[in-house]
């Protein structure tokens, strides 16, 4: 037991974000503070429901680029519909962010599963069709945050318990997200399907049908994100999140999420998202100007996935092979 | 009509003619005359010979990744970096400027640069057995933050004035030295991939790598020469951007990766390996290029032809697909 808990990768990772918290406050005792890692965490909160998401859709071996494009989108339509409607319940805002953030994850979802188009191709499409209808809508404008009624931005950024709300839906998210991987019948299908996808056929999973419900979590967890982002930053505008998608990806792959599918755990990506996290917010501590950020997670990502082809050798990983896809 | 064996042998092969004019190709011919035709018709501003030669800068660079691309994404793998590369490259050039390199050094620089992402890229993918995809999303990430490390929210100026040539140049009346230019690459690329053992070799690999591996062919090599190749054409296309465009911030070429892409499958190239042409690269080129312009004229913003380029790359897959679903199928 104890054995397999120090040979687990999340184990690796955890050291590592821990090394990294050492390091920084061996120079600024200030930076693990409680309420500076609660701040931390919540700022890597958007990062990490995303990643969540993300997680499913790459253990049924696809890959969606279109969460940040969805997440700006959604977060356009909100703020819209908030300028609009002022007094609108922030339960509504919620629930249309969510419905939205699904229904557009459904698209990607429906064209992968109906039409077997390799999720790569539909959502890099997707991804500029969605930049460009917040062009559409929006006119170019801005919506700032005079615009905005104040519990709309506000939201967010209550504290609850000394933790703003943003921090805890990503609490609830990505417990909802372990109950549902580790505990459903759904969620193993997740893992089947990227696993083996023949396999899964004979034992009576619709690949198609389970891929296409990764996409719709993930879409659903992006637009929630969408409402969260445009009230927390109290700003919505085209590029919003622009590139965001890239550090998603990141955040998977350095939580030891396996792009050949199957393989992967809600711990790692929690592991992955707050590695990025930590990093992001020490770089301006120790004076490192935040052009680095780039660059760093890009190796980061390049690290990850060395150190995870080590870890399983034996497994074939030809990647743009989905001929294979759902026979 | 309704045979029940869907893999009937047929009598005879199909007639070269009959294969040519069904083709993929002469359907994007048709499309290419049909956007020139609208165009035309749409505005009084479109047949003009400086217009249409400055139409083809709209394509010319992306084009010319496009064709490294297409043989790539052939042979199976794929490289979502290049656009990183031409911010990486530019900005050396940029810094070699500064420096006070002249023309010449500054277009070699650009080269080798391009040549060295492809090369890290290629030992990544190809000696270590990363997945491409993962690999060059990291250093599409990573080649760009470089950039951004170097300049941060600055930019390089003061090319030479020779320099300019290569973006702004011509070679004879209206075309340009970028237009020259992608006409010898698509023919050496089109020799490459359709006349060459090493083109043959090719496909091979993206139909079946283990029976290529076995019939001799030596396929990491292949794949690490083709991410080379595709380093090479970014850093040519690096210094057409940053001569044309006569400055270089860390996001030039932004996103250009995915126009690139759509290109190649606009083009017809099969995006799990194994099919496509030269031809159809080629025409692709055309039809993305007359389009973008053809709306431009029409005072369509710039982010509104993403979404005409979105809905062309997921129709193009889409459309036959639904066509074999729902029209039967003679044999």
């Amino acid at each position: 037991m104890l054995k397999r808990f120090f040979a687990a990768r999340e184990t690796l990772l955890l050291a590592a974000v821990l090394v990294l918290l050492a390091l920084v406050a061996s120079r600024f005792p200030a930076f693990i503070e409680p309420s500076n890692l609660i701040r931390v965490f919540t700022d890597t909160s958007p990062l990490l429901i995303l990643a969540v998401g993300q997680m499913l859709v790459i253990v049924t071996r696809c890959i969606d680029l279109s969460v940040a494009a969805n997440l700006a989108l959604t977060g356009m339509v909100v703020a819209m519909l908030n300028t609009a409607m002022p007094d609108l319940p922030i339960i509504f805002s919620l629930l249309l962010a969510i419905t939205l953030g699904a229904l557009m994850g459904a698209i990607n979802g429906l064209l992968v599963w109906k039409l077997a188009i390799p999720s790569i191709v539909v959502t890099l499409g997707t991804m500029t069709i969605f930049r460009g209808t917040i062009f559409l809508i929006s006119d170019g404008q801005w919506i700032n945050a005079h615009e905005m009624s104040t519990h709309f931005s506000l939201f967010p950024r209550n504290s609850i318990m000394g933790m703003p709300v943003l921090g805890w839906i990503a609490v609830v998210v990505t417990l909802v997200m372990w109950l549902l991987v580790s505990r459903t019948p759904t969620g193993r299908a997740f893992f089947a399907v990227g696993g083996n996808p023949h396999a899964s056929v004979y034992t009576g999973i619709d690949v198609g049908r389970t891929q296409c419900i990764a996409f719709i979590i993930s879409g659903a967890l992006a637009g929630l994100t969408g409402y969260l982002w445009v009230a927390r930053y109290a700003v919505a505008y085209v590029d919003i999140a622009a590139g965001f998608e890239l550090e998603v990806v990141a955040a998977c792959v350095i939580g030891g999420i396996s792009i050949a599918g199957g393989m992967g755990s809600v711990a790692g990506v929690l592991l992955g998202a707050l590695f990025l996290g930590v990093v992001k917010n020490a770089l301006p501590v120790v004076d490192i100007s935040p052009f680095w950020q780039l660059a760093i997670s890009g190796g980061a990502i390049i690290l990850a996935v060395a150190f995870n082809s080590r870890s399983s050798r034996p497994r074939g990983r030809i990647i743009l092979k989905q001929a294979e896809h759902a026979a | 009509m309704n045979n029940p064996i869907k893999t009937a042998i047929p009598d005879r092969l199909h007639s070269p003619l009959s294969t040519m004019v069904k083709s993929w190709e002469s359907l994007l011919l048709l499309v290419v005359v049909g956007i020139f035709i609208l165009n035309s018709f749409a505005s009084p501003y479109f047949l003009d010979a400086w217009n249409l030669s400055d139409a083809t800068f709209n394509f010319t660079e992306k084009a010319m990744i496009a064709f490294a691309m297409a043989l790539l994404i052939i042979s199976g793998e794929i490289d979502l970096s290049v656009a990183s590369i031409i911010a990486l490259a530019s900005t050396a050039m940029g810094a070699a400027a500064q420096f006070g390199a002249g023309t010449t050094e500054i277009v070699l620089v650009g080269l080798t640069v391009g040549l060295s992402c492809g090369a890290f890229n290629a030992v990544l993918v190809t000696v270590m057995g990363l997945p491409s995809i993962v690999v060059t999303i990291g250093t599409m990430s990573l080649f760009r933050g470089i950039s951004y490390i170097v300049l941060g929210d600055g930019a390089y100026r003061g090319y030479p004035e020779s320099f300019a040539f290569f973006g702004q140049g011509y070679v004879a009346w209206v075309i340009s030295f970028e237009l020259a230019l992608f006409a010898v690459l698509a023919v050496i690329y089109g020799i490459l991939l359709h006349k060459t053992n090493f083109g043959r070799a090719i496909y091979t690999i993206g139909n079946n790598p283990v029976a290529a591996l076995f019939s001799g062919i030596r396929v990491q090599r292949v794949k690490f020469t083709l991410f080379l190749l595709t380093g090479l054409m970014s850093g040519v296309a690096a210094v057409c951007l940053t001569s044309r465009l006569g400055s270089t911030r860390p996001s030039i070429g932004v996103g250009m990766e995915l126009e690139v892409v759509t290109m190649v499958v606009l083009g017809g190239v099969n995006i799990l390996g194994g099919g496509g042409t030269i031809v159809g690269v080629v025409l692709a080129a055309f039809v993305m290029g007359l389009m973008t312009f053809g709306l431009g004229l029409l005072n369509v913003p710039g982010i509104v032809m993403s979404i005409f380029i979105g809905l062309l790359l997921i129709g193009v897959i889409a459309l036959p697909r639904l066509w074999v679903r729902f029209v039967p199928s003679k044999i």
